[in-house]
């Protein structure tokens, strides 16, 4: 009986609806993406113009002149995405089950940063941290430190700035996950005699976990990718592989070896992340991750 | 009567979940409260300094209060002129993302058909890739066709990664829809279009609207994207990205804190008219 009826055009009807905007994707999403893989296999230079020539070696010389990039990039990533963890763990933890009444309010703090521009708020913290600003310049006028010492520039700057930047994408799927654990669940294990640390790594830590898989996948992509925090806090010694492929596009107009270590970078990245989803299922993790 | 009534409907709902009690164990909530700071302590930064009464340009150290830099916040035209280009392509941005969007999150949320996983797999590698291979991969094909980079390039890009936010946030909505409320309209004699106009889209319409909202600030946000495909036009974060390295001037901590608290008014009014609309 309530049964639904199939009407003329049901069939179509979906395909309909995604037409449009899978052809947007498709024109700029896809195609850029095969075009930048034909680009990273031509040879020449910006002058005299570029050539299909599948020179595949491009990928072992960007690899090989730009591995300390690289590795620095995962590298500050991973730290970040790990520091995220431990910071954000314990604050949705509290905002989900001790913040009572005022969750929503809690939660609306959390966001806050998002309404300011990404670019504004990394700048804030070149202010606060500058050689002489609110931090450092008392320090230093009562002589705590020395006169030299700074922390722009440095790779804690730029960690400190992508954990800052990131930490609400951690927060929130772990809020969530939480969130949703069954406070019977809890009940039953106080019940049987569980103390308060077994209870929390034997029941809420595990039920907990995809809510973390769904934040370390938010922050880690986003964090080896970004060049904002190493252009606006680092310095010459904390150049990621952004400000590398930037310069490659933009100062040295190499456009093979640009296009072959963003490639470089994609791919290794979303393999992570298809290899990271596929064991938990692309679904869950995409509606942790849309949260 | 109601508010004796409510507080006995909510608490079975919540079964004691502040059993530690919140005085007992103040570590945790301390710490929190520490957390948070931090992470606000930027936007503090910002609003004050927008206020700071400083001469040169070089805005590092508190000079004292002024509401010069409120009173001469177009003074660089430069300045200005990347806000309206942020502005006017997050608004274009929105409108045409939403449009090719909302039925896609639709589609979704409500139909299974062939190639469904496909459409699926698009939008989760639409978001899970990083932004910057987003960005360089669209430069390559503009660089290959011979696209001058521009203003338009810049709405091509936004419009691309916002579409797969738009479709998400509307197929969470669609996900809690009954879908028999429409065939109760077809049946009672209403074509696709009025159904949808008057049973669908309503019941849609927060969904949306949130999809919208979210296109428009991750637009005007955007720094990655737009910075490989802008050429020579400016937005407003280029414009703060570049004058980092020299000083920035207090004007952008005042844009900043405007577009702050405007974001707060149209957030705030949303979320009170959907519940509006929910009650």
């Amino acid at each position: 009986m309530t049964r639904r009826r199939r009407r003329p055009g049901d069939a179509l009807a979906p395909y309909l609806m995604i037409l449009p905007g899978w052809l947007w994707l498709a024109a700029f999403f896809i195609t850029p993406v095969i075009v930048m893989v034909s680009l990273s296999l031509q040879t020449g230079d910006f002058i005299d113009g570029f050539r299909q020539t599948f020179h595949f070696s491009t990928y072992a010389d960007v690899v090989r002149t730009y591995h300390v990039q690289l590795v620095r990039s995962l590298t500050y990533g991973a730290i970040a995405t790990v520091s995220c963890a431990l910071i954000g763990y314990p604050v949705a933890y509290w905002i989900a089950f001790r913040a009572g009444r005022h969750k929503s309010v809690f939660l609306f703090l959390l966001l806050l940063p998002f309404f300011v521009s990404f670019v504004i708020r990394t700048q804030s913290w070149n202010v606060v941290l500058a050689d002489h600003g609110v931090v450092l310049g008392p320090l230093k006028d009562i002589g705590l430190l020395s006169a030299d010492f700074h922390l722009l520039a440095t790779p804690y700057a730029v960690i400190g700035g992508l954990t800052y930047n990131f930490l609400p994408f951690m927060v929130l799927p772990v809020y969530v996950a939480l969130e949703r654990v069954d406070p019977k669940v809890i009940e039953a294990s106080t019940d049987l005699y569980a103390s308060r640390t077994q209870t929390f790594l034997r029941v809420v830590l595990p039920l907990s976990l995809p809510g973390v898989f769904a934040g370390v996948l938010l922050t880690f992509v986003p964090s080896c990718a970004d060049y904002v925090n190493a252009g606006i806090l680092g310095g010459p010694s904390t150049t990621m592989i952004g400000n590398i492929i930037q310069t490659e596009y933009f100062t040295n107009l190499d456009y093979p070896a640009a296009s072959a270590l963003s490639f470089v970078l994609m791919g290794a990245l979303l393999l992570a992340v298809f290899t990271y989803a596929r064991t938990l299922g692309t679904e869950k993790v995409l509606e942790a991750a849309a949260r | 009567m109601t508010t004796t009534v409510a507080p006995a409907a909510e608490a079975p709902a919540t079964p004691r979940p502040r059993r530690a009690g919140r005085g007992r164990r103040p570590t945790l909530t301390l710490y929190t409260g520490l957390v948070l700071a931090w992470l606000l302590l930027p936007i503090a930064v910002m609003i004050l300094f927008g206020f700071n009464d400083t001469h040169s340009k070089v805005n590092f150290t508190w000079q004292g209060f002024t509401l010069t830099w409120y009173e001469h916040l177009f003074a660089i035209p430069n300045l200005t002129s990347a806000l309206v280009n942020s502005l006017t392509i997050a608004l274009v941005v929105a409108v045409v993302a939403t449009l090719l969007g909302t039925p896609i999150g639709m589609a979704l949320g409500r139909y299974r058909f062939r190639g469904k996983g496909s459409v699926d797999l698009l939008m989760f590698a639409a978001i899970a890739a990083p932004e910057i291979a987003l960005g360089a991969a669209l430069l390559s094909l503009f660089i290959v066709m011979g696209v001058p980079r521009g203003y338009w390039t810049i709405v091509i890009a936004h419009v691309a990664f916002c579409i797969p936010y738009v479709a998400i946030t509307v197929r969470a909505r669609m996900v809690g829809h009954d879908p028999t409320l429409e065939e109760a309209a077809r049946d009672l004699g209403a074509g696709p279009w009025t159904a949808f106009r008057l049973v669908t889209l309503p019941m849609l319409l927060p969904g949306v609207a949130s999809g919208a909202l979210l296109c428009f600030a991750l637009s005007v946000d955007d720094y990655v994207i737009t910075s490989f495909n802008a050429g020579r036009t400016v937005t407003f974060p280029l414009w703060v990205y570049s004058a980092s390295r020299t000083g920035v001037p207090p004007q952008v901590n005042v844009m900043g804190t405007l577009i702050f608290v405007g974001g707060l008014i149209i957030a705030g009014s949303n979320v009170l008219f959907s519940r509006r609309r929910a009650s």
